[in-house]
């Protein structure tokens, strides 16, 4: 059988970083090549080089064996390359339907013919198992349709490979399985496609074959059927990983925070607290209100009622500056939205919060800024040439313990971790569990919200679960099990919040 | 150390280096064609001429910073003329009606920038929508002051802060300088100048790190609408007069300023320097142009296209 996709001793150089040494990855009709890596190992760059959005320094790509040169994700799209990044590239103002076939628009002569491209998009969406209104604009849809969106736009048309790179991150378990049928369907269509995640179960259930890059460099070649998931690990992270999650070991101390009958348009009547030393977990569906109930914490959203207290004592934030100066901290998910300045440099993003503190009169102390920002970029152990560098050239990993760096030079005594390890791999996964011990060893107190099921129990010494903006049952460590922890999370009362959940989650 | 020069800085750098060629370019350029060009008289002339535009797009530059725009800063060279020099007609002692005139002028800057930071900020209206109608406002108001006549006969003292000279030096150069480097300094090293970068970049991230935003994005438009007002004091003392078509199209001048000083229209990006050196090269241009006779209006179309070339250049030079 010819190879459909041959990529020949790639090499990418960024200044500084060599981000591709060499590699070489082939792609057979009908096949999924899983592509695994820690951040930084280079997967990234290799699909950027794929597409054409990144210029190749050396080596060759040929389709159907004959050698191919392009220079851009349009030619690319036009050869049958099709991806889909990370981060979406949808254009939130347009309709679903537009996003589809943005670029490849079908038309009646002058005019757009808006009418078959609603059809066709709507059955597209129907491949995946989904149902959408493909009128809407992107900016109304869910991060989960966003995803279904961000896929039909990619298997539309003549499209002969496909690359993915974390797809299945922001999809709950259902949505995942729907994936993983529209995937066998286009392999058994012929369709070549390369699979990056993190999730190294999932690529056990997709993958025929797996390679593994560590450091811009191909470290392993095999069928899927000769590893294990120890070898990709051992292989990934060039050591042996103790375990998977390491339990925290704090004493647990008094009560550090307790929330009294929170209400607001999302939330419905929430009270829990947590102690000093305390990994609190909290799990629920998308659109359970997990991130509303810490945004509400933490000033970013209205609440309507309800009542906080640090320390036995009750406050009142409004806004997330007063949150911060009560001791909160909050790590957003979607840190690129909600959290980093990519026009800003490292040093830059870590002071944001805490420049109070590094001031000479007016002025920043800039030696100040400059040796408190490298204690925390030594101590989380970032990748990058120097402090001074963009957050924007970051892998995910990176970007995060940027954020990170950021909360921890505020000293805060409860910090609020929303999907920590979204989009990260293994090893820094497991730098950033140390850390949350770490940080309730020291008295802190920690909230976590994680779709990782076991990830959360793994990490949490109690868990509260939600359900259309109201808890629904709380368990201990020794209680949390998957099961139990679904069975709560679709306790549907049928309340006023019911209709939002069911079409989010 | 070498190693803290990393590619940010470096593409700053080279920035503002490849603006400050251009600018070397135009007067090498100008000095072959002109005798007078490069005198000593003539370069604290185009200083002059430069001041005006200059200072409003120190202002500009913190609104652009943080992805906004200030259509109304021309209006507000008249309006706040006016104002100045109405107040310097009240029967005062001099110094008095001289201290308030300024006030006045002043206040009006503070109070326009605050207007508009409102409507951006707490009714959430696009800046660009909010400042065109501030634009009317205040071009309208000059004429329905004035009935349309410009406001003569103004104490002799006023026309020293714009005919003046300081050691030699003009004025409105000097208050220039003035300006620049305290913009250049807050923007660099003060917290302030930190926030409206990360405003700038991401409001919303800006917002759950603590950051006041509103705060910094109304600031920002009483920054300008302060060197504005500025402005339009030294305008008024240079004709010494009150003019209500004053600063007509100024803030298309002084966009052009600032995105060739290789600021980003769509936020977080940019520098003072770049600024000054954008409004520099206008300058250059349009002082040389005239020494070598060319009509008004080819000078237009010249510094259109100089315009285009200066953000291309920038452009081909970040991809």
């Amino acid at each position: 059988m010819t190879k459909l996709l041959e990529m020949r001793e790639i090499v990418k150089q960024y200044p500084g970083v060599l981000a591709l040494n060499k590699v070489s990855i082939d792609l057979y009709p009908g096949e999924v090549h899983c592509l695994v890596g820690e951040n930084g190992a280079g997967k990234s760059t290799l699909m950027k080089v794929l597409s054409g959005a990144v210029k190749k320094d050396g080596g060759e790509i040929r389709l159907n064996g004959e050698m191919v040169e392009y220079s851009s994700p349009f030619e690319s799209r036009a050869l049958g390359i099709s991806i889909i990044y990370q981060d979406f590239k949808l254009v939130p103002e347009l309709s679903a339907a537009a996003n589809i076939f943005l670029g490849i628009e079908i038309k009646d002569s002058l005019f757009l013919n808006k009418k078959e491209m609603n059809v066709k998009a709507a059955e597209t969406i129907a491949r995946l198992g989904e149902k959408l209104n493909v009128n809407l604009p992107v900016s109304k849809l869910s991060t989960a349709e966003r995803q279904m969106v961000e896929i039909a736009k990619a298997i539309v048309g003549n499209v002969k490979i496909i690359a993915m790179d974390e797809p299945t991150a922001p999809l709950t378990s259902k949505e995942i399985k729907n994936l993983f049928e529209v995937i066998r369907k286009l392999k058994s269509g012929g369709v070549g496609i390369i699979y990056i995640s993190h999730r190294l179960e999932e690529i056990f259930d997709i993958g025929d074959r797996v390679t593994v890059l560590r450091d811009g460099q191909l470290v392993h070649s095999a069928e899927m059927k000769a590893v294990n998931k120890n070898d990709l690990i051992r292989l990934m992270v060039g050591r042996e990983l103790a375990e998977e999650y390491p339990r925290n070991k704090a004493v647990k101390g008094k009560e550090i925070l307790r929330i009294e009958n929170i209400n607001s348009d999302k939330l419905n009547n929430i009270s829990f607290s947590l102690n000093k030393g305390e990994v609190l977990g909290i799990a629920g569906l998308v659109g359970a209100g997990r991130s509303e109930l810490v945004r509400a914490i933490f000033g970013a959203d209205k609440i309507s009622s309800g009542r906080v207290f640090i320390n036995d004592k009750e406050i009142y934030i409004t806004s997330p500056e007063e949150a911060i100066k009560a001791g909160i901290a909050l790590l957003t998910e979607d840190r690129n939205l909600f959290g980093l300045f990519l026009n800003l440099s490292i040093r830059e993003n870590i002071s944001v919060s805490s420049l109070g503190n590094m001031l000479k009169g007016f002025f920043i102390d800039k030696q100040k800024e400059k040796s408190e920002v490298k204690k925390q970029f030594g101590q989380l152990r970032i990748k990058a040439p120097s402090i001074e560098t963009g957050v924007e050239a970051l892998s995910g990993g990176n970007r995060q313990k940027v954020v990170l760096a950021r909360w921890l030079e505020t000293n805060s005594d409860i910090l609020i971790f929303d999907e920590p390890t979204a989009g990260i791999d293994v090893g820094v996964k497991y730098e950033i569990y140390t850390l949350i011990n770490n940080l309730a060893e020291g008295g802190k107190g920690i909230i976590v919200i994680s779709s990782e099921l076991p990830e959360l129990i793994g990490i949490s010494d109690r868990i509260i679960v939600m359900c259309e903006g109201g808890i629904t049952g709380t368990l201990s460590y020794e209680e949390a099990g998957q099961e139990k922890i679904l069975e709560l999370a679709t306790k549907f009362s049928g309340g006023k919040h019911s209709q939002k959940v069911k079409n989010a989650g | 150390m070498q190693a803290e020069i990393t590619r940010g800085k470096l593409v700053k750098i080279i920035s503002e280096f490849s603006i400050g060629l251009a600018l070397a370019a135009e007067v090498i350029l100008f000095s072959q064609f002109s005798q007078y060009f490069f005198t000593t008289e003539n370069l604290l002339n185009i200083s002059l001429q430069a001041s005006i535009t200059a200072i409003i797009a120190a202002g500009m530059t913190f609104v652009i910073l943080t992805a906004g725009i200030d259509l109304s800063v021309g209006s507000l060279v008249a309006f706040a003329g006016i104002l100045t020099t109405s107040v310097l007609r009240i029967d005062l002692p001099v110094y008095v009606s001289l201290t308030l005139g300024i006030l006045a002028g002043l206040l009006f800057g503070v109070f326009s920038g605050y207007i508009a930071g409102i409507f951006v900020t707490r009714f959430k209206i696009t800046p660009f929508i909010v400042t065109l109608a501030l634009m009317t406002i205040w071009r309208g108001a000059s004429f329905v002051y004035t009935g349309g006549r410009p406001i003569w006969e103004l104490p002799d003292v006023f026309a020293y802060l714009g005919g003046g000279r300081i050691i030699g030096i003009p004025v409105p150069t000097v208050i220039m300088v003035i300006v620049f480097i305290i913009s250049h300094i807050v923007l660099t090293r003060t917290r302030f100048g930190r926030y409206v970068y990360a405003v700038g970049g991401n409001v919303e991230a800006a917002r759950l790190a603590g950051i006041k935003t509103n705060r910094i994005l109304i600031s920002v438009y009483i920054i300008s609408g302060v060197l504005s007002a500025l402005a339009g004091i030294l305008l008024a003392s240079r004709i010494n007069s009150g003019q209500p078509n004053a600063g007509l199209m100024y803030e298309l001048d002084v966009i052009a300023a600032v995105v060739v000083g290789g600021t980003s229209l769509f936020g977080g990006r940019g520098t003072i320097i770049g600024t000054f050196l954008g409004a520099m090269l206008i300058a250059v241009l349009r002082n040389g142009l005239n020494l070598l006779n060319v009509g008004s209006y080819v000078q237009q179309v010249v510094v259109g296209v100089v315009i285009l070339l200066a953000v291309l250049l920038d452009q081909l030079r970040k991809s």
